[in-house]
């Protein structure tokens, strides 16, 4: 079973292999991938229905508690069914639709690992597994969309859904770890079936928003639903099974995947309906006023959506039913009218609604097939979506606290639905003006087998729905509900109040198309008023806002002044370091000055007063020499303390420094800029904030002796074991020669770098 | 002995190389070889540590607190496995990807230098040892970056060099404050003074001078200015070198002192580690998108990428501090890789500024997924290697109930991906801009000791992610070594 995965990612690696004589096939050889592993997953029905579970396990991350870790039952198996069948007709539209194109190797391989994705998403058994896939998903989703990214807002679509979705998928990884630490385990099996009560945990409001946030944005839920129509910016077929099997209903899947988990409670059965009930109303709304006709079907996807969701929130027996059927449904009536859209706009030129129209004669099969998806769309029998459209109604009706509300957003919803589709079938394919930019002709088989035989499985399964119940939806349910349930489709339900909710919503939908003319506009006026708002837009500007705040900050950050940089540096070190020092402020500091003989202390105020001549010293020349009395004051103490190879290092150096700078001094120009008295206040402050905090660090440091310095050892053993009585050379050359090495590797590198900076420009 | 090999094979190479004077051809042949083999001898190290536990040398032979200890637990292990092997690929790089003119400079020499302060630094058991290899790391690393004596790299190497200096400052000044208190430089020893006085709160004053002496090194927030200053200045080749290690070494050092000596939870540093490591990746992530230089979008992303590290180890626990390992391994790897493309793609076009390139992904989709897999592994897309870094530290920060720290992590990784895909959009997918003519002698073929290593370093990231769990086992295991400083402590100070 987890082997199918494989298949499908080395299906892409194939697919660059496939040479070019075989062009010609290479869609129908690709199909043969997910055809293979769809009719494999078929023979899992009976199984499943036996058994309802099957799992396989192989150690990944055992420690980390991620594991290659699938599962097949209904509710799997039936998306897996899905994204194979759907995938498979989908290859073989693509291989046609992309014929023009250029660079469909790279195609064929997202295409590909988008669908071995989606079926390790649907198949996994471990949350972090699942995440993976389900980001995986996300990347190819957006070089998919992005395939023609020449253009600029193809490239802003792609980036967009990208971004969305990601930021989704963040929040319900976030919410899968939290999930983990509380249950103790990411296996899904181990959360549905064992007996943890997350929904009781502290942590159930926060796990349950994080994870419905990335529910929410995948399956483009209000208010992330804007990327969604932006995706259709991709090529037909990539919509077709972006819109149908994958991609959107991830989200769809992993709230049923949970609802064992995570449903049952107030907070599931308010906010899910919630955020449903209104994507629902909206995205049907929208899709009214929408000229292109791939951006009204992306509008209808994401009423479809909501509606999904909404049942799911309901989270009854019936609304789970109806969700499950509808998912069904809405697969086979979506995938066949995008691949229908791509059609219609390579043999026309456009998908503007106000230009279309009359393709009725010039292309009638693909008219056949729109109208069976069409009227599985508005709901109409005999079509699946008909016996989808009366469970749903049951759902709502019988849903428990908000029936009415549901209900009455249900009935408008679909009405509007009803609406859309008889508006689609009139304007393209009926109506007798036509104003494309191509001669319409009937399109070659490549381009209606797979949308006809998705449309006439959407018929079959309407006339035959039992079976469906039986193998599918039962099976499905039962893992769902986690009880042993009985599934009995009808396509007939009889005359109840569910068949006059039903006729309603088609009267409705025919009376509103009648009026069309008075109401699109309308409707349209009121988009421009009301919601006008892009929420595209929105995140864009969104996004430049904080690419302006950035390139703000960065102009705070980073300016380029390197005594900027050098005074913020040196204000951290004494904020830190005082905030040290205050908080070991108890500590006691014996000042033992007075101990000290009287010309060590007379050397100390000379090199005090020469640090401050040099302060304040207005000639250059003076302040160097100053500086280098400073230094000759520190050398003599030095030679008091008896370290006399200190003193004479320091004797040279201090003499070197004063020299070089003399040399320097007579380079540079006469009459130098004199800072500021404010700069010269503020620079006085810093110095004596880093100067005040480095004494007081060294006064404490005075005052404590934790132990007996190791330079005894050097004392004792210098002459017996090193072989010289001069201390420091003994540990220079051995004790800690190692350092010695490492400095004259300094002094090496420094010189070289020097004939490096000097020559290279000479050679 | 081969506890010392990760000083003495640069040094090695760097005699060989002074003695070849400025002959290319033996430069590049000697340096190449130089660098395989210490990767070699990593490898032997790594080995070793894992069979043997702690490796210990007294360097002279001296006794431990008196002389010099080089000490190799299983992180200083690690550390030198990653740091030479990206070293040596990105050595590969050099050989074509520096110019002559550079090499006959002794390139090599100066890398060699570096990766022996590198190896010091992290062999070092001995904190003024450590010092002197951070010398001679910032030396080497100053002379690299101005190599070649351009303007900008000028300016970019006296800011690097300067505030470089303060931090050695600053860390000396600890070392001074730290040898009056307790009288010995041995870290082992000092760990054990300092577990062993009532007084720890003392060792605070001089370990905020550690901190910010590391912190200057680890370019954390507020002290990372010189990066940015300096690492688009040299040849690209040069700065996924520093990417892979100069910052890198300042946080091992942040680890170090930290798992030796403030031990169990204090709240002053570890709010202050949280906090700065909250500042740092956002900071570094917003200044970052604003860019529109590749090398610039890259360098700023470090520092935000060292505030993962720095949460990893505020966040205290084992299992936190593996993950911050694991986020720092994949970052050297992943960093690189982006840094050599960014240098692929300036040797295609001519440029750096994404606003003055685009098409390259038409013309060159093998160039496209190099990019792709380091770029995504960046922004943490599973199955690549910064995703599972990322997972273990949002893990660690929950466990430990740090929410609101790891929320930010998580919405910078947002941006980070945000930037990336900007990288990619105007790299890659946008067409030429036409108004640019491409220079003629640019569309030449890329050589191919070029192409390998940036091709290596993608595919590490995804091979890196997908033996995750095996590396975590390691680090966990490392991280183990660490939260147990008493083993550090008796392998040095009683050999058998």
């Amino acid at each position: 079973m987890e082997w199918t995965l494989l298949i499908l990612f080395i299906a892409a690696g194939i697919s660059l292999m496939i040479p070019s004589r075989l062009k010609n096939l290479k869609g129908w050889i690709l199909s043969l991938f997910p055809f293979g592993v769809f009719v494999y997953l078929l023979t899992f029905i009976p199984v499943i229905d036996e058994q309802w579970l099957i799992e396989r396990s192989r150690p990944w991350m055992a420690d980390l508690g991620l594991n290659l870790h699938f599962m097949l039952d209904g509710l799997s198996l039936t998306f897996a069914l899905l994204i194979t069948g759907i995938g498979t007709f989908i290859l073989i539209y693509a291989h046609e639709y992309m014929r023009y194109y250029s660079h469909t190797k790279r195609f064929y391989v997202y295409l590909l690992v988008f669908m071995g994705s989606m079926l390790g998403l649907v198949l996994s058994a471990n949350l972090i597994l699942l995440f993976i896939f389900w980001e995986l998903t996300g990347i190819s989703s957006f070089l998919l969309i992005g395939f023609k990214h020449h253009q600029e807002n193809v490239r802003t679509s792609a980036i967009q859904a990208l971004l969305v979705t990601t930021f989704g998928g963040l929040m319900m990884l976030a919410g899968f770890v939290l999930l983990g630490l509380a249950s103790g385990t990411y296996s899904l099996p181990e959360l549905i079936i064992g007996d943890i009560k997350i929904t009781q945990h502290g942590w159930y409001l926060p796990i349950l928003i994080l994870i419905l946030g990335g529910a929410f944005s995948k399956s483009a839920q209000f208010p992330f639903h804007f990327w969604l129509p932006g995706a259709m910016q991709a090529p037909s077929p990539v919509s077709a099974f972006l819109h149908s099997a994958t991609m959107v209903k991830a989200g769809i899947y992993l709230l049923a995947r949970l609802n064992p988990v995570l449903a049952g409670t107030a907070e599931w059965q308010t906010i899910i309906p919630l955020v449903g009930g209104s994507t629902m109303l909206i995205g049907a709304y929208l899709a009214l006023t929408q000229k292109d006709l791939k951006a009204i079907l992306a509008y209808t996807t994401i009423s479809a959506l909501g509606m999904l969701m909404l049942l799911i929130g309901i989270d009854t027996e019936l609304a789970i039913k109806g969700a499950l059927i509808y998912l069904i449904v809405h697969a086979l009536y979506k995938g066949t009218l995008f691949m229908i859209a791509g059609s219609v706009e390579k043999q026309t030129g456009t998908r503007d609604i106000d230009l279309l129209g009359n393709l009725a004669y010039k292309m009638p099969i693909t008219t056949a097939v729109a109208l069976l998806a069409l009227l599985s769309m508005a709901g109409l029998p005999p079509m699946l979506g008909y016996v989808g459209k009366e469970i749903i109604y049951e759902a709502k009706i019988q849903a428990p606290h908000i029936a009415g509300f549901v209900t009455f957003f249900g009935v408008v919803s679909n009405i509007f639905m009803v609406w859309v589709s008889i508006f689609i079938a009139y304007r393209v394919f009926f109506r007798r003006q036509y104003h494309g930019f191509k001669t319409p002709k009937e399109t070659s088989h490549h381009f209606w087998i797979g949308p006809g035989i998705l449309a006439l499985v959407g018929l079959i399964l309407g006339l035959f729905p039992h079976q469906l119940g039986e193998y599918l939806i039962q099976p499905a349910m039962n893992v769902i509900r986690a009880e042993s349930l009985k599934v009995d489709l009808k396509l007939w339900h009889g005359f109840n109040q569910v068949f006059m909710l039903s006729l309603l919503t088609v009267i409705g939908g025919v009376v509103l198309f009648m009026l069309r003319k008075q109401i699109i506009p309308f409707f349209r006026k009121v988009n421009k008023k009301f919601f006008d708002v892009r929420f595209s837009d929105l995140f864009t500007r969104f996004l430049d806002g904080i690419m302006l705040f950035a390139r703000h900050n960065t102009r705070i950050m980073q300016h380029g002044y390197q005594r900027i940089y050098l005074m913020v540096l040196f204000l951290s070190v004494a904020f830190l370091g005082w905030y040290q020092l205050i908080d070991t402020r108890f500590w006691t500091i014996g000042l033992s000055v007075g101990h000290l003989p009287p010309y060590v202390t007379l050397i100390g105020a000379i090199i005090v007063i020469a640090t401050l001549f040099t302060l304040f010293s207005r000639s250059r020349m003076a302040a160097i020499i100053s500086m280098g009395v400073v230094g000759y004051g520190i050398a003599i103490i030095y030679l008091i303390y008896s370290a006399i190879d200190l003193a004479i290092t320091q004797l040279l150096v201090e003499t070197l420094t004063v020299a070089i700078f003399v040399l320097v001094i007579f380079k540079l120009p006469r009459f130098a800029k004199l800072s500021s008295r404010a700069s010269k206040i503020r620079d006085g402050i810093i110095a004596l904030l880093v100067g005040g905090f480095m004494t007081g660090m060294a006064l404490k440091a005075r005052n404590l002796e934790l132990q007996h310095p190791i330079s005894d050892y050097f004392l004792n053993h210098g002459l017996s074991e090193g072989f010289g009585s001069n201390i420091v050379n003994v540990i220079l050359v051995d004790f800690r020669a190692l350092d010695t090495l490492g400095e004259v590797t300094v002094l090496l590198i420094a010189t070289l770098g020097v004939v490096a900076l000097l020559k290279i420009d000479k050679s | 002995m081969i506890t010392a090999l990760p000083i003495l094979i640069p040094l090695m190479v760097v005699i060989l190389l002074l003695m070849v004077g400025r002959k290319v051809y033996w430069l590049k042949l000697i340096g190449i070889s130089g660098a395989f083999l210490l990767f070699l001898a990593s490898l032997l190290i790594f080995y070793t540590v894992r069979q043997e536990g702690i490796l210990v040398s007294q360097a002279g032979g001296w006794p431990a607190p008196y002389g010099i200890t080089l000490v190799i637990d299983l992180l200083s292990a690690l550390m030198l496995l990653i740091s030479s092997f990206t070293a040596f690929l990105v050595g590969v790089y050099a050989l074509k990807g520096i110019d002559e003119k550079r090499h006959r400079f002794r390139f090599f020499l100066f890398f060699h230098t570096l990766m022996m302060g590198v190896g010091g630094a992290f062999i070092a058991g001995d904190i003024f040892n450590m010092y002197v290899w951070f010398e001679v790391m910032v030396m080497s690393s100053f002379v690299l970056i101005t190599l070649g004596s351009e303007k900008q790299q000028l300016e970019g190497g006296i800011k690097y060099v300067t505030m470089n200096l303060m931090g050695s400052f600053l860390f000396l000044a600890g070392i001074g404050l730290i040898y009056g208190k307790t009288g010995t430089l041995n870290l082992a020893d000092l760990s054990m003074t300092v577990r062993e006085s009532d007084q720890t709160f003392l060792m605070n004053s001089s370990f905020i001078l550690f901190f910010m002496g590391f912190g200057i090194k680890a370019a954390i927030f507020p002290f990372f200015f010189w990066l940015p200053s300096s690492y688009h200045t040299p040849p690209v080749t040069i700065t996924a070198l520093f990417a892979a290690l100069l910052t890198k070494v300042g946080v091992y050092g942040m680890i170090r002192f930290f798992t030796l000596y403030i031990t169990d939870i204090n709240p002053f540093w570890q709010n202050l580690l949280l906090v700065l490591a909250a500042l740092t990746m956002v900071i570094g992530v917003l200044t970052a998108a604003s860019q529109y230089d590749i090398r610039r979008i890259l360098s700023f992303h470090i520092i935000s990428q060292i505030g993962y590290m720095i949460m990893g180890l505020g966040f205290y626990s084992a299992f936190a501090l593996a993950a911050a390992l694991f986020f720092m391994m994949h970052n050297i790897l992943a960093k690189t890789g982006a840094f050599l493309v960014g240098g692929l793609i300036q040797e295609k076009t001519g440029s750096f500024q994404l606003k003055s390139i685009g098409g390259l992904f038409k013309e060159h989709p093998w160039l496209g997924l190099f990019f792709f897999l380091p770029a995504m592994a960046l922004a943490g897309v599973p199955p690549l290697s910064g995703f599972f870094g990322k997972f273990f530290l949002i893990k660690g920060g929950f466990e430990g109930q740090h929410f609101l720290t790891t929320a930010i992590a998580i919405w910078v990784s947002i941006v980070t991906m945000f930037s990336m895909i900007k990288i990619w959009n105007e790299a890659y997918w946008k067409p030429a801009p036409k108004d640019l003519h491409q220079p003629a002698s640019h569309p030449l073929r890329l050589k191919r000791t070029m192409i390998v290593p940036v091709a290596v370093l993608g595919f590490s990231t995804l091979l890196f992610g997908l033996s995750a769990g095996w590396f975590m086992e390691v680090l966990q295991e490392a991280a183990q070594v660490l939260k147990q400083p008493e083993l550090y402590i008796e392998a040095v100070l009683k050999p058998v």
